[in-house]
């Protein structure tokens, strides 16, 4: 069983990535993009960072190389994929995931932990939590705000395709709960179907014991489903 | 063929939230200029050669499309012009 961790020029996560991931007991392994994918890949982990400069838009250029090509097909056959932070950028850049993440309502870079409610906890990456449960997890970015139709985020609302909504230490979502101005706070979603999925918050950050608070772990063991 | 310089201005659709506009406006508001509303663009210059003008104008629309927009967000549009 290997995770194959996507790293991009730029890519700062990915080596945190393995680690979390090895330390949970999967094989995790960097695969440089131009390498393409390993053949016996049974998840793919699209890692934060800030692949290629964040040139033209976080997410775009990585969306466009050729090895995205390939976890598309991947994820069409079922490989579970999943995307943090510019791995989120470049999921909704690439269309595996509806939507775009776009400047801060801040306009600045945050890097601070929040707490997030968890929406549809009948999806591999949160079926280890249940619906309605407050995790809390660190963020790190500066175009993290959830933008997209009002009418599709209803659809998506309707079809159960939000993970996670930024909210309080209560589990309520406010506007003040609501760190970069994500429409309906959303904090991260599925693809069509939700073995692929994307979120900003950084699963990865908190996911080993020696670091404190583990409430990320149960996101990456979507990749054993 | 014909060489064009073809000129794609990107820009955020209606309604959508512009934090970088809204704090260059506050910042010209701060320095005492007086005004109703800032938006942003990209402004991207592509020379290239086609057989037309209409050739010229569907490259530059597909490369939109593709790449220097993101229909999510972004609304478009292409003016063409011949280059000397």
């Amino acid at each position: 069983m290997t995770i194959a961790v996507i790293q991009f020029g730029g890519s700062n996560c990915d080596r945190d990535s393995v680690q979390a991931l090895g330390s949970m007991g999967f094989g995790a392994e960097l695969v440089w993009h131009e390498d393409g994918l390993p053949e016996d890949v049974t998840g793919i982990m699209l890692p934060g960072g800030f692949s290629y400069g964040d040139y033209l838009r976080a997410g775009a250029m990585a969306a466009r190389s050729p090895i995205m090509s390939e976890v598309r097909e991947a994820a069409a056959d079922g490989t579970p994929v999943l995307g943090v932070c510019n791995g989120a950028q470049i999921g909704c850049e690439s269309s595996l995931t509806p939507g775009a993440f776009t400047t801060n309502e801040s306009a600045r870079f945050q890097c601070e932990h929040v707490h997030l409610r968890v929406e549809n906890a009948d999806t591999p990456w949160t079926s280890q939590y249940d619906t309605g449960e407050v995790i809390e997890l660190p963020i790190a970015h500066g175009e993290g705000r959830y933008e997209i139709t009002d009418d599709r985020l209803d659809e998506l609302e309707a079809e159960g395709r939000i993970l996670f909504k930024y909210c309080d230490a209560e589990g309520e979502v406010s506007p003040e709960a609501n760190p970069n101005g994500s429409k309906h706070a959303v904090a991260g979603v599925t693809g069509e179907s939700d073995h692929v999925a994307v979120m900003m918050p950084h699963p990865e950050r908190a996911s080993l014991d020696d670091l404190g608070r583990t409430d990320g772990q149960p996101v990456l063991s979507g990749f054993a489903d | 063929m014909t060489a064009f310089t073809v000129t794609v201005t990107v820009r955020l659709k209606h309604g959508v939230l512009d934090p970088e506009a809204e704090t260059t406006q506050r910042s010209l508001e701060r320095l005492g200029f007086e005004l109703d509303d800032l938006r942003g663009a990209d402004v991207f210059e592509l020379d290239l050669d086609a057989e037309d003008a209409d050739a010229a104008a569907d490259r530059a629309e597909e490369m939109a499309e593709r790449l220097l927009a993101n229909p999510t967000i972004h609304d478009y549009d292409v003016e063409v012009t011949e280059r000397e």
